[in-house]
């Protein structure tokens, strides 16, 4: 069970990781030790969007 | 500096094997030497397409533990000790240190795409073994080398791209021509890939719809991402991938409703739809439609690998071809033209040397990569992983009857376009089918015809579809092809979107130093100029080859090949002066081999398509053939008029002009080169843009499982930093 339990956090992990979400939660609990306020999420997001937006990677053949 | 467990300085201790690993290590060669004998020793008989499978496994797993490892430790001397970029530079958007298992997947995710799966396709018309042999070695001695070195000498410079690096340490008439030659070939590399995608869903109305529909898809992907759910990308991605699935499996009943007729599109509708959408996705936010895309595109690549190589130990598939067909000696071929020197070298890009990673391993990955040391495991690794996916296209195209494989790939100018004709065309190679075999193969798919399908993608779904109904069953052989079809077409449309905006920014960037209003990328009048003179570009070239009636991937793709291998003559001459230039003429070998190998093979392809007399391979000799021919007042097969004669002129003229322009770059660079190799040979060393070394304070396993001095080293410093102590 705890086998099972460990792949799937580990694949889990792997995908927040590859996806950026996880991203979100190191910003979030960089503001907490901090003490800052983070902004909401929806502008965190568009913020990153943005970007994106000026430096393109290139897929390849 | 009290972690001394996981630092290895180069030239340091060396590891030493233990008798669990002596015997690990010789098992695996044994596999692979059984495997290799079985290839090279079968004939005329049943050969299994697992030797290959394995044959492969076994061979990058060695060279992955030795010769990857003493590249990286005694070659480049990778110094854990030393400050990566992602580290000294980290500003948390494109420098950031990344965890090396999910740089491994993005750097994957940006390497792959639909050239490992087109050219080992086309270049089994030479039989399995030419392809085998050149995917295996030339990734293990070439490719892979080639990947980690760049990322090696761009990490060691900021995350420096290929062009900036040639111009400091080459020259700048060599960085120039590189960056000429990158941009131009980026170009035919769009319109090749995009050459396939039409061929692919001409005349299939099936394909247009299921594909078709993932626009609407993406974009309500991106809709959702921005205002429902923002970052919520795991959830959105598999809405995403259910909807595509559905989109599939709805495309296989309109076949024959109304929709089915007005979605059977002809192949210039397609290419001018493409080039409308190219423009449209190259100057919408990122956000609405390529960003979703790529999480569909990633999500299917991942997906398709492993359930092809899952099917293929399951279905275990005999190759139906020869290990060496007569085309290969005698050059042929109706798929292409030439002999299996030089050409399966050119065709057979991605998978086994390609360029255009070079692009992908200076810029982007340089500056995440969190330990020097990792470069083996990504450069290295990601490298063999594509290799792998070639090696499956391979074994794909090889498993399906010969006959059939044929009659997909000869030029719609040769087969004649139908069953009947198509059967007696392939009966001349020396294949036997039967019209009603080839009706009743393109009925199993729910396609109107297979006959003349070239590009490679319809015949590697072909081959998908056979392994994957021989290994899970179900009957689902059109569900699997449509399935193949639209992992490629989505892969190919994500290359074309990003490439145009690469292309866009590459221009804005160039022109900006003349005109710097134009360089500014949210300036919307230069952004839509620069898009467009990009979508023009490979528009017109994909026109020609959609047009062209000898057949445009037998016309183009030779094309695209020796361009992507042009590149990466660029990027092996770098690594060579870079070696030089750093006082390590021991080794340069290492880069050097491959080079003259490669400058060897695409100026040899070159020539003969400049200047070779024969019409079927020189492109100047071909326009002449056409231009006495329609003096005379002739109309030559398989132009049916004067227009279509003064096409294949044009046409013809066009492409022997690019591929001497491509040529004469590569010889700038490389004798722009050779004068710097003399200079730096003569004085021992000379100095390089090389960042100066700066300790590091990061500590993380090199490979993709952690030793256990590893783990325990890197807790430790996890520990003091949760603890606040300064290291």
């Amino acid at each position: 069970m705890s086998a099972v339990l460990r792949v799937w956090r580990g694949v889990r992990w792997y995908v927040r990781e590859m996806t950026g979400e996880a991203r979100w939660d190191e910003y979030a609990a960089r503001c907490a030790t901090e003490g800052t306020e983070p902004i909401s999420r929806r502008a965190w997001e568009r913020h990153r969007a943005d970007e994106r937006e000026h430096r393109p990677q290139s897929r390849c053949c | 500096m009290a972690t001394t467990t996981s630092v290895r300085r180069p030239g340091g201790p060396r590891r030493r094997f233990t008798p669990a690993g002596i015997a690990l290590w010789g098992s695996i060669a044994l596999v692979g030497a059984v495997c290799w004998t079985v290839l090279a020793l079968s004939r005329g008989e049943e050969v299994s397409a697992l030797w290959i499978l394995f044959a492969a496994l076994a061979s990058y797993a060695i060279a992955y533990r030795f010769y990857a490892r003493f590249i990286a430790n005694r070659v480049l001397g990778v110094d854990d000790t030393r400050a990566t970029p992602a580290e000294r530079l980290e500003n948390g958007q494109d420098y950031d240190v990344t965890d090396r298992r999910v740089l491994f997947g993005h750097h994957f995710a940006a390497i792959a795409g639909a050239g490992p799966l087109v050219g080992p396709v086309l270049a089994a018309q030479m039989g399995y073994l030419p392809g085998t042999i050149w995917i295996i070695v030339g990734v293990i001695l070439a490719g892979a080398v080639q990947d980690m070195m760049v990322l090696f000498f761009s990490m060691r410079r900021d995350g420096k791209s290929l062009g900036q690096m040639v111009r400091d340490e080459i020259g700048v008439i060599g960085g120039t021509a590189a960056l000429i030659a990158v941009f131009a070939i980026m170009i035919i590399i769009l319109a090749v890939l995009a050459l396939v995608v039409v061929n692919a869903l001409a005349e299939s109305p099936w394909g247009v719809f299921s594909i078709g529909l993932t626009i609407p898809i993406a974009l309500f992907m991106g809709f959702y991402l921005r205002y429902l759910r923002p970052g919520r990308v795991s959830e959105t991605t598999a809405i995403g991938v259910a909807l595509l699935l559905l989109a599939i499996i709805v495309g296989g009943w309109i076949d024959d409703t109304g929709l089915g007729e007005t979605l059977t599109l002809s192949h210039e509708t397609l290419t001018i739809c493409l080039i409308v959408y190219g423009f449209i996705a190259s100057v919408l936010p990122v956000w609405m439609l390529l960003t979703p895309r790529d999480y569909l595109s990633t999500f299917m690549k991942v997906g398709v690998i492993v359930l092809l190589a899952v099917g293929l130990l399951l279905a275990r598939p005999a190759l139906q071809n020869e290990d060496v067909t007569s085309f290969a000696l005698d050059g042929d071929g109706p798929v292409f033209a030439g002999k299996l020197f030089p050409f399966v070298f050119i065709t057979i890009a991605c998978g086994a040397l390609s360029g255009f990673h070079a692009l992908i391993s200076s810029g982007t990955t340089p500056k995440m990569i969190a330990k020097e040391g990792q470069v083996r495991m990504i450069g290295y690794g990601g490298m063999l992983m594509e290799s792998f996916v070639a090696i499956s296209a391979l074994i794909a195209a090889c498993v399906i009857d010969q006959g059939l494989y044929f009659a997909m790939n000869s030029p719609a100018g040769a087969t004649g376009g139908t069953a009947a004709s198509a059967a007696e065309f392939v009966g001349t190679l020396g294949f036997t089918i039967s019209p009603d075999t080839l009706t009743q193969a393109a009925a199993a798919v729910q396609e109107p015809s297979l006959v003349s399908r070239t590009g490679g993608a319809p015949t590697l779904a072909v081959g998908i579809s056979t392994i994957f109904t021989d290994a899970f069953g179900g009957g689902l052989a059109a569900f699997w092809y449509h399935f193949a079809i639209m992992f490629e077409a989505l892969f190919i449309l994500t290359a074309v979107d990003a490439g145009t905006r690469v292309g866009r920014f590459m221009l804005q960037d160039t022109i900006g130093n003349f005109w710097p209003r134009f360089g500014d990328t949210s300036w919307k009048p230069a952004a839509w100029g620069a898009s467009a003179v990009v979508v023009a570009a490979w528009g017109y070239m994909l026109y020609v080859g959609v047009t062209d009636p000898l057949g445009g991937i037998n016309q183009l793709f030779p094309l695209f090949g020796i361009s992507n291998q042009l590149l990466a003559a660029i990027a092996l001459c770098l690594c060579v002066t870079l070696m030089l230039k750093h006082g390590k003429a021991r080794w340069v070998w290492v880069p050097l081999v491959p080079l003259v190998w490669d400058l060897v093979t695409t100026m040899t392809a070159s020539w003969q398509k400049v200047f070779s007399d024969n019409p079927a391979i020189g492109y100047f000799a071909q326009a002449d053939r056409y231009r006495d021919a329609r003096d005379a007042g002739e109309v030559l097969a398989p132009a049916k008029d004067v227009g279509q004669m003064d096409q294949v002129i044009t046409n013809s003229t066009t492409n022997g002009v690019l591929q001497l322009s491509f040529a004469v770059l590569v010889i700038v660079v490389v004798a722009n080169a050779l004068v710097v190799w003399v200079r730096a040979v003569r004085a021992g060393s000379l100095p390089t843009t090389e960042v100066p070394a700066t300790p590091s304070k990061i500590v993380a396993p090199a490979d993709f499982f952690a030793t256990a001095e590893e783990k325990a080293a890197q807790r430790e410093w996890e520990e003091s930093q949760l603890s606040g102590s300064p290291r």
